[in-house]
């Protein structure tokens, strides 16, 4: 078990390296002229080149971002590249808390009703049940979160009035209010992967209902309740616990265009307006925040259903 | 010999393509499904033809005005008919989205044979380094490299869109050569002493077309999602383009008093998106049983 989590931590560390070379590579060379492209075509080539080396970047490559991985290691991202040229961090630290916020709201809405439609679709296969479940879950699974959210505002928020437009509260409103002004965005991100987790235990449980133990299970006389708990709901739900983790990418895209059209100041809306003023720096610091979180999320994921797991648990001692 | 054995092979692969054919045109999702994009297609086709009013200039006397029998959708602040707007607005997410996923399935399926047949080093380069493009959610990377390359046309939108979802076809792909790479015919070309492009892509391509035809078809539901997405962010297709994404986009900050002008074009692009959808879930139901 000690190997199995060392070597997922070690392809860990690997894919964060490569990670930030490749934001690095995006946000930082791509641009060309990184001067030119912030000071704009009617500045004069000298400005230009003193604007570069104010901002060290007529060093070579390799040097510049060696050093700007290294600051990132020690928590420092740069400054922005747009006055008054404050550290990124201070933007981005409440950026993140925010949208930390917004993703687990939106997770802890949708796993418990997922896997309930899922389920309930599964024990019923087939049926009326899982006819209704499967034909709205298609649509709901593919359709833009920016389209569901677009619907969610104008019937929730404008018609009928019980939830605000923007998810801007005002200074110092309590837990209660957030979660009130929350809850349209956190809907909005959570319907795509509602859909996809349905299906997902659906199948599960459909597989679990076939095996050999719970016919086992219901021939030497078990209730059916008791196999359904004990037999077919845990062989079901751990694989649909592992795919859950891996779709938490889905939800930080889905940042991007939720904030967007909520005004709420988390990762994403920061990631656009770093981009609309190609402050580079704040754009390259965002996205590799993202990375990190997704990496993490799953690596964390992986080390629990390995843990679960007796067959991959088993499979690491060997 | 030959001559006799080869028509029979060749009758046999027709038989069951026909037979892939029949099944797929007896699904009611499909229909529905190809329905629906036929309906988007033939509309971005004949364009301005069709339309009632010019989707992009007609400036009428009626600014902002809701749904009625003359303007079934409405018209927008500048006067424009909303319903000319959305039967014209799937020109440019039909040219684009295909082509990225077009791109896509070719850069992802050669990369996908490379390291799924040569294996080693190259295998365990690629492999991590589309770990860690896997890693950023697909949007923020297509706006990070739209937004650094500072030109947001058509084409480097397609291509930055193509691009993103290239690993993800590889790693299917990989997935199906690693599978394949086990059998006799690809072990026989190789003691025969043919070159490994060749093996790649004359022996083992034709045999696993199955899941690449089945992936492209998800990544062009992906892609109209993507498109639209980064459109709404301001980073995909701009105006004067009628498109859906871009209405949208405009017209947001008044969607408490012009519903209409937003409303519409959303559900059209939800229509394409599902209806793509439906016909990629039942091809591959049939490509896979």
């Amino acid at each position: 078990m000690a190997r199995y989590v060392a070597k997922r931590l070690g392809l860990a560390l690997i894919t964060l390296v490569l990670l930030s070379v490749i934001v690095f590579a995006a946000a930082q060379l791509l641009p060309g002229d990184l001067g030119r492209s912030v000071l704009g075509r009617e500045v004069s080539d000298e400005a230009v080149a003193e604007y570069n080396r104010e901002h060290g970047l007529d060093r070579p490559i390799v040097v510049q971002y060696l050093d700007w991985a290294s600051g990132a290691v020690r928590g420092d991202l740069g400054n922005s590249l747009v006055p008054p040229e404050e550290p990124v961090w201070i933007v981005l630290r409440p950026a993140l808390v925010n949208s930390l916020k917004l993703a687990l709201y939106a997770f802890v809405l949708v796993v418990p009703f997922g896997i309930l439609g899922g389920v309930i679709a599964g024990l019923n296969a087939g049926r009326l049940g899982d006819r209704a479940i499967t034909i709205f879950g298609l649509p709901l699974a593919v359709i833009p979160d920016f389209i569901t959210g677009l619907v969610l505002i104008l019937v929730f928020a404008i018609w009928l009035g019980w939830l605000p437009v923007t998810a801007q509260w005002d200074e110092g409103a309590g837990p209660l209010t957030q979660v009130k002004y929350l809850t349209l965005p956190a809907l909005a991100l959570a319907i795509v992967l509602f859909g996809y987790i349905a299906r997902i235990t659906r199948a599960g449980v459909i597989e679990a209902l076939d095996a050999d133990y719970t016919r086992t299970a219901y021939l030497k006389g078990l209730p059916e309740g008791t196999v359904i708990r004990r037999h077919v709901l845990r062989n079901a739900l751990l694989p649909t616990i592992a795919v859950i983790a891996t779709q938490v990418g889905y939800l930080l895209g889905g940042l991007l265009a939720i904030e967007l059209m909520f005004n709420y100041r988390g990762i994403g809306l920061t990631v656009i307006e770093a981009a609309t003023l190609k402050d580079y720096n704040m754009l390259a610091a965002g996205v590799l925040v993202i990375g990190f979180a997704y990496v993490l999320v799953t690596l964390v994921a992986d080390i629990l259903f390995a843990l679960l797991n007796p067959r991959i648990r088993y499979e690491a001692i060997e | 010999m030959t001559s006799v054995a080869e028509p029979r092979a060749s009758s046999e692969a027709s038989v069951a393509r026909r037979e892939r054919v029949r099944l797929l045109l007896r699904s009611p999702s499909f229909l529905v499904g190809a329905g629906v994009i036929l309906f988007w297609v033939l509309c971005a086709i004949l364009g301005d033809r069709i339309t009632p009013f010019d989707p992009r200039f007609d400036q009428t006397e009626d600014l902002s005005a809701p749904p009625s029998w003359e303007h079934f959708f409405g018209t927008d602040r500048l006067g424009r008919d909303v319903f000319s707007r959305v039967l014209a607005g799937s020109r440019d997410i039909l040219l684009i989205a295909p082509a990225a996923a077009l791109l896509a399935t070719i850069f992802g399926t050669a990369l996908g044979l490379i390291t799924g047949y040569l294996r080693g080093i190259a295998d365990d380069t690629i492999s991590r380094l589309i770990d860690a493009v896997l890693a950023i959610p697909l949007i923020f990377f297509a706006l990070t490299v739209v937004a650094a390359l500072g030109s947001r046309s058509t084409y480097s939108v397609a291509l930055v869109i193509a691009l993103a979802f290239s690993p993800i076809i590889a790693r299917t792909v990989r997935a199906a050569v690693l599978g394949e790479a086990q059998l006799d015919y690809v072990e026989a070309a190789r003691l025969r002493g043919e070159r490994a492009s060749y093996v790649m892509f004359s022996e083992v391509l034709p045999n696993v077309m199955p899941p690449i035809l089945v992936e492209a078809t998800i990544r062009l539901g992906y892609a109209i999602f993507a498109v639209a997405t980064l459109t709404f962010i301001g980073f995909g297709l701009q105006p004067p383009s009628p498109d859906w994404a871009v209405q949208i986009t405009d017209n947001y900050p008044y969607l408490a008093e012009e519903w209409w002008t937003v409303l519409f074009p959303a559900l059209a692009i939800a229509s394409l998106v599902v209806a793509v959808n439906l016909v990629s879930d039942s091809v591959q139901e049939v490509l896979e049983r």
